[in-house]
């Protein structure tokens, strides 16, 4: 699913390829209210900045608060608006930048649902198993393994499922958390 | 709603009355609206009242435009109220121009029943979908004991930070059923607090890059205007202080006196040749309150190579956003300021007064061009002129005067040729750049200045956008002037089919034109119609004398092309003068046709 994000054209220097075009996966923590999710996509789709995913959900109900993970891209310039734009929104608590502000863990998880009988099966198994994903669901004749990861190690995995029996794929987004005592929610 | 009972107490009001009581408690005097189904029973509320005034408009846009003129002329939040659906969705226009150009309004909108939201019930409209790219932010009430919390919120969010325009989505249900009252909070906002004082460390920074500057330039924008006329007297002050010349930008035209000799005239498309000159060859650049606009930079790689910036500015977001910066200041205007006052007078490194001496000579050369020179010759009138006649004339009246404009050449000609020497005294549409905005404007101006000389120098083509508003000024006497530069064209799309488009004057001709002065009276106005320059000046001191509404319809040279210019794509350096300059289009590349 990621495939490399070529350089768009900045609006105002049409020739200039920026060297500081990155990945970034911000974190976000936002009031838990009715529109607020429409008010992050509307803000990316609206200014034209990519989203690679983007995942959301409450994690303090007392203080009615959800994280929003966005994984994007774009030159430091732009990733810096993006951070700005996103900090105006009246009911965003907090940014950041995990890419940029240190170490950080980022994790997916994945169902993958794989048909195939007798080799195949086998196969699929074994690189499960190899893979340390979980078996959730089986028939006769299809697997669904739930598995958790950094994006590319899923990526792999979905790479050796596919001659075997690839049949569906579900993913969350990547959710990010700082390294260390940092803390979003302090 | 009953006085008797004790503020402490939480009262039971219906929705519409908490409402009308939250609006009062938030000082409002002035309602811009028009009425519809759902909004009835506010209607009904403010039928029994008399604190706060409605003012009936023709149509929802302009009833926005109104509250823009409002807030921008009194620095007090407007407040407009309209219904669901149509009424709300003619109301964006508005609410996007005062996003884009940092005006507090608070636009209160009906909406069906909450039973019947998403059923696509009569006059139903997504209002919070549709405006939520429009405002700053919006709200739809679902729950009565949070109406009045919600109505506090709107009015902290409306002018706190950057100012913009917030939307109060309000179900009837909401508006018929009873509710607490509740008071603005105390506390803090949950998540929306703005920085408004300025970090020490990075007004040391500029101070020192200041003092030590040989060509500085300050460039100053509507965010002087925003923060107050405290911070318009203190950029006058800081200005002198530090013997800079000042630019400023279309919205910041007023936060530094006009008449000032440190003052270069507004930058950019339409800029003077010394403002933008000296932005493009100064080594050390203050922008207070201003965007980077890409009708002040031009191309941007082109854009003052050689300066090191400041940026002061009340939203990070406009920061760094077109351009790089080196020294960025998060702050309200007059805090920063009051703040590098204070930081100037106390470093004590001193000035290069030898250099400054020189820049200032320089510019002095740009000057000598006097980019802004037209011949008046013959009968017809030369728009410059008429705008030129009108400042002078009304500077001798010494009235207070309010300008505002439509949107095109006669706005750049009013920018250029209006000298304004006090903030708040000129409402134009710079962002969004919305035809039809300075009748509209200029009636919630004059609602707040009833004493004031309120005019709207407009165009024959902009001013039929909104042209429905003469009921309004007749119904409520609103004495506004409304002064016609009549081209018979769309006076700036002609200019850009002229140097850009080989003359091919596409669907630019204003055909069919009504009789203004006819069109005048059928609305109880008077109208006025000047053809030959030498009745210029009895026309306009006959408008001035009426004392009501009057549109003058001035006749203007056909095909006058509005200069200095720097063309879409160029570079500050490359602007056109004048006809006799430009012998073709010097600087129009075809990246350069592409922008707007």
């Amino acid at each position: 699913m990621p495939t490399p994000t070529p350089c768009p054209k900045n609006r105002f220097m049409p020739d200039s390829i920026d060297p500081s075009f990155r990945n970034a996966t911000i974190a976000v923590l936002v009031e838990n209210e009715a529109g607020i999710l429409a008010r992050v996509v509307g803000l990316f789709s609206g200014r034209g900045y990519n989203i690679e995913s983007l995942t959301v959900a409450p994690v303090d109900a007392e203080r009615r608060l959800s994280r929003i993970t966005i994984v994007t891209s774009g030159t430091d310039m732009v990733i810096e608006q993006i951070k700005a734009q996103l900090d105006r929104l009246v009911p965003v608590h907090k940014v950041a930048d995990l890419t940029l502000e240190g170490p950080h863990l980022a994790r997916e998880m994945m169902l993958i649902k794989v048909v195939g009988k007798g080799e195949n099966r086998m196969e699929a198994l074994r690189l499960a198993d190899a893979f340390r994903a979980r078996v959730v669901d089986a028939t006769t004749e299809s697997l669904v393994f739930e598995m958790t990861g950094a994006g590319d190690k899923l990526d792999a995995f979905i790479e050796l499922m596919r001659p075997i029996g690839l049949a569906e794929v579900t993913r969350t987004g990547v959710v990010a958390i700082a390294r260390g005592p940092r803390s979003l929610q302090s | 709603m009953s006085n008797t009972q004790t503020r402490n107490e939480a009262r039971t009001l219906t929705g519409a009355e908490i409402v009308l009581q939250a609006l009062k408690d938030n000082g409002v005097e002035v309602i811009f609206g028009y009425p519809g189904g759902a909004v009835l029973p506010l209607y009904d509320a403010i039928f029994h009242q008399n604190a706060i005034r409605h003012i009936l408009v023709r149509h929802e846009q302009a009833a926005v435009h109104a509250a823009e003129g409002y807030a921008r002329s009194t620095g007090k939040v407007g407040v407009v109220l309209v219904t669901s659906g149509p009424g709300a969705t003619n109301a964006v226009t508005g609410l996007v121009d005062a996003l884009m150009d940092s005006i507090p309004v608070i636009c209160l909108t009906g909406q069906v029943p909450t039973h019947l939201i998403g059923n696509d019930a009569f006059q139903e409209a997504d209002t919070t979908g549709i405006t939520r790219p429009a405002t700053k932010h919006n709200y739809l009430v679902k729950d009565i004991t949070k109406l009045a919390g919600t109505v506090h919120e709107a009015f902290y969010v409306a002018k706190s930070g950057r100012p913009g325009p917030v939307v109060i989505d309000l179900p009837k249900d909401i508006l018929i059923g009873k509710g607490p009252y509740t008071e603005a909070p105390k506390t803090e906002h949950r998540s929306y607090r703005p920085q408004t004082e300025p970090d020490p460390a990075q007004i040391k920074a500029a101070v020192a890059l200041l003092k030590g500057a040989k060509r500085p330039i300050l460039y100053a924008g509507g965010g002087v205007i925003n923060a107050g006329p405290e911070a318009s007297r203190l950029l006058t002050e800081f200005v002198r202080l530090t013997g800079m010349p000042c630019t400023n930008t279309l919205m910041g035209l007023g936060a530094f006196p006009a008449s000032d000799p440190q003052f270069l005239g507004m930058l950019g498309m339409h800029g003077t040749y010394e403002a933008n000159l000296a932005m493009h060859g100064c080594d050390v650049m203050l922008n207070i309150g201003a965007r980077f606009d890409d009708r002040v930079t031009g191309r941007l790689n082109a854009f003052s190579p050689n300066s090191k910036k400041i940026h002061a500015d009340i939203d990070p977001s406009s920061i760094n956003k077109n351009v790089k910066v080196d020294v960025s200041i998060v702050g309200d205007a007059g805090a920063v300021l009051k703040a590098l006052l204070e930081c100037w007078q106390a470093d004590p490194q001193p000035q290069d007064r030898n250099a400054m001496a020189e820049w200032w000579r320089q510019i002095d050369q740009w000057r000598a061009k006097q980019c802004l020179q037209y011949r008046q010759e013959g009968s017809i009138i030369k728009p410059q002129h008429a705008v030129k006649r009108l400042h002078e004339i009304t500077r001798e009246l010494g009235r207070d005067t309010f300008i505002t404009t439509e949107v095109g050449q006669h706005q750049m000609w009013a920018a250029q040729y209006f000298g304004f020497e006090k903030p708040n005294r000129w409402m134009t549409s710079g962002g969004l750049g919305t035809m039809g905005y300075g009748l509209p404007a200029a009636m919630g101006v004059q609602i707040a200045h009833p004493d004031a000389l309120v005019i709207d120098i407009a165009g024959e083509a902009s001013i039929l956008m909104n042209i429905q508003e003469m009921g309004t000024l007749a119904q409520y006497r609103l004495p506004v002037k409304i002064f016609i530069l009549n081209n018979e064209y769309m006076g700036m799309v002609r200019q850009w089919q002229e140097l850009l488009h080989g003359s091919r004057y596409s669907e630019s001709y204003s055909a069919a034109l009504p009789d203004f002065v006819k069109l005048a009276e059928s609305f109880h106005a008077r109208g006025i119609r000047v053809t030959r320059a030498e009745d210029l000046d009895a026309g306009i001191r006959e408008m001035l004398a009426i004392p009501g509404p009057v549109i003058a319809d001035i006749a203007v040279a056909k095909d006058e092309n509005c200069f200095p210019m720097i063309p879409s794509g160029a570079a500050h350096n490359e602007m056109i003068l004048g006809a006799g300059q430009s012998g073709g289009v010097a600087g129009v590349t075809d990246e350069g046709k592409v922008l707007v």
